[in-house]
């Protein structure tokens, strides 16, 4: 485990409310003839290797631990550095900390790359034991259901019952909603941000656009371009450039770009001129920094994964899904989310009313639209750390269907 | 500055929503191990009460982030809601009881959240200010002054109180949803009296348990009326 490479905290000046260095550890599950059953179409997959970080220490009781689910381009590097003289942080470094929002002088903390993935866990650019060539397309196809599936099964390999608290925002909240439906016992908390039951057709739109421009950039080769000089680099840039409008608010783009000019202050009149406005410039950074390090294979099935998540039509209906678990529920949506809406947030909320779960629920005010839930950590952080020290002085669920709560 | 603090002085307050009398009046009126839904529950004192004295699974319903923290920091689920807006959400008969303490006169539609209230729950319980009161009246027969609140000294112009109705306009309301009054307890200074005569003068505020007259359908449509 981490836990020791967690200690080590870096003594520099500024850093006490960091996690210090960590360590990406690595995981082997579901080795045969215990593969993992993969919920779409009920091929086998193992073995499956998994990518993780933990932050903090785990109590003697193993009841503190905390695990978070990454959102679509995430990865298992939560908080900290990888190394001393890096300057990069942990995606949620703001939220993941001593005395922080996810506090790891209280809590334990994981965070696992999922499956399907390219930072470390098996996905499609994985090599396939079977063959010796990378997957590419010809890993079946992945449901949220297997993520979680994965997860879960970390969490008994690191010798955890149960978790305190599992959280996610996005994709990662559709994560967490899919484990209270799958593994009820396994959670005492569920924190669900700027996510949703299922994807919008908006929402499905938008990955549509993205796939197409992977799938038709001549270097894609059917998914084959592992061996290839090039990628499908243009693809895979274009479909960051437009997932990520929709990560902002028309608020967020007017206040930090509005119409200004990236290289002079007057219109160059070029048709063909790639940059002549700062958010053109910002979203064509953004899609070549995505290349450098995301798979385009990965991106096909980790969208097609969030198309397909459908938490009512899995379990019946969102209170059969919801109502098997004891776990409390923190539900967070954002005033300026277009991506995942209020309203998406308000129907978990009255399914989870509903099947008598305690549910607190809470519409933060914030201009970034989708990325708020990355960007807003300090009202987040108010809010967890009394909704987890309520959580943990609750005491571990009963492991037996539970009581209505409400 | 002194001039508008004698002024208010002298002037009568509205009976303060936060009173823990009033608290204890509810309280006795909560069966053991009830379901209950607070409307405007605050920072979740009274939740969390009903829950650890009553054995009463709760939830709270609140506008201001600040007072839902303190509530999540008694444990105390909260949704976070307009009840001007959002109680549509909330499934029917999800409680036994909804409570609606000293707000009635705050929200835009009180017909409507009464409506919605025996939807949602079997009984409501409201607490409403009397502006029968004889004090209201009085003042505003010896001073030709509009009555304010204790907690802050709103003026007329800026105050979250939009609706002034007597015990006597709130039993017509209660008529106009299709409700019926199980109790009518009127409050003397947060206490509860089994009985004050003339209650509609003699009681500052009075604490109702409504049911539906009809335990089916709603009686009246839920469409809002400006009360």
């Amino acid at each position: 485990m981490a836990s020791e490479i967690s200690e080590i905290v870096e003594s520099t000046r500024g850093d006490e409310r960091s996690v210090g260095v960590v360590c990406t550890e690595f995981a082997t599950l579901f080795e045969p003839p215990h593969e993992l059953v993969l919920s779409a179409k009920g091929e086998r997959l193992g073995p499956i290797q998994v990518a993780y970080e933990t932050y903090g220490r785990l109590t003697p009781e193993r009841d503190n631990a905390i695990f978070v689910c990454h959102a679509l381009t995430g990865d298992a590097h939560v908080a900290g550095k990888l190394a001393r003289d890096s300057a990069k942080v942990g995606w949620w470094d703001e939220l993941v900390g001593p005395g922080k929002g996810l506090d790891t002088d209280k809590y334990f903390v994981i965070c696992a790359n999922i499956l399907g993935g390219c930072r470390g866990t098996t996905g499609p650019g994985s090599i396939n034991a079977a063959t010796g060539a990378p997957y590419g397309m010809r890993l079946p196809f992945l449901t949220v259901g297997d993520f979680v599936a994965v997860h879960s099964a970390l969490i008994k390999h690191l010798g955890i019952g149960q978790l305190l608290a599992v959280i996610g925002g996005s994709l990662g909240g559709m994560q967490v909603l899919e484990w209270a439906a799958r593994f009820p016992e396994q959670i005492r908390a569920a924190v669900v941000l700027a996510s949703a039951a299922r994807l919008s057709a908006q929402g499905i739109a938008f990955n549509a656009v993205g796939r197409r421009a992977i799938i038709t950039d001549p270097h894609f080769h059917d998914g084959d371009y592992y061996s290839q000089e090039t990628g499908p680099n243009h693809g895979l840039a274009l479909a960051r450039m437009v997932a990520h409008i929709t990560y902002l608010s028309e608020a967020s783009i007017e206040k930090k770009f509005g119409r200004r000019l990236q290289h002079s202050d007057r219109f160059a009149y070029e048709l063909m001129r790639e940059t002549e406005f700062q958010i053109e410039s910002y979203l064509h950074y953004q899609g070549t920094r995505f290349v450098e390090r995301f798979d385009a294979n990965s991106y096909l099935y980790l969208t097609r994964a969030m198309d397909y998540f459908d938490l009512a039509e899995s379990y019946g209906s969102l209170e059969a899904a919801l109502g098997k678990t004891s776990a409390r529920f923190l539900v967070a949506s954002y005033t300026t989310d277009w991506l995942f809406p209020t309203p998406q947030s308000q129907e978990l909320v009255t399914a989870l009313i509903a099947a008598r779960r305690h549910v607190t629920y809470v519409e933060l005010k914030s201009p970034y639209g989708h990325d708020s839930f990355l960007l807003e950590v300090d009202p987040l952080a108010k809010m967890l750390d009394p909704f987890l020290s309520q959580a943990y002085a609750a005491g571990p669920s009963p492991g037996r269907p539970p009581a209505p709560l409400l | 500055m002194t001039q508008r603090k004698d002024r208010t002085d002298r002037r009568y307050c509205m009976p303060d929503p936060l009173a823990a009398l009033t608290d204890e009046a509810i309280l006795a009126h909560v069966a053991r191990g009830s379901r209950v839904l607070d409307l405007g529950c605050g920072d979740g004192r009274l939740l969390a009460r009903l829950r650890d004295e009553h054995g009463a699974s709760v939830l709270g319903i609140e506008l201001d982030l600040n007072q839902i923290l303190t509530a999540i920091g008694r444990g105390v689920p909260v949704i976070q809601a307009d009840l001007d807006h959002e109680l549509a959400g909330f499934p029917d008969r999800a409680f036994d009881i909804a409570v609606l303490s000293q707000t009635i006169q705050q929200v835009r539609h009180p017909r409507l959240i009464l409506t919605e209230m025996l939807r949602v729950a079997a009984q409501a319980l409201v607490v409403v200010p009397n502006f029968g009161y004889w004090r209201v009246r009085l003042q505003l027969l010896r001073y030709g002054r509009a009555p304010v609140t204790s907690a802050l000294p709103y003026e007329w112009y800026d105050t979250p109180n939009l609706h002034f109705m007597s015990m006597m306009d709130f039993r017509d309301l209660v008529e106009v949803v299709g409700a019926r009054i199980v109790k009518e307890l009127p409050m003397l200074g947060g206490h509860v009296v089994e009985r004050a005569w003339p209650a509609n003068l003699r009681a500052d505020s009075a604490l109702y348990i409504l049911e539906r007259r009809d335990a089916g359908v709603p009686a009246i449509d839920t469409q809002a009326t400006h009360g």
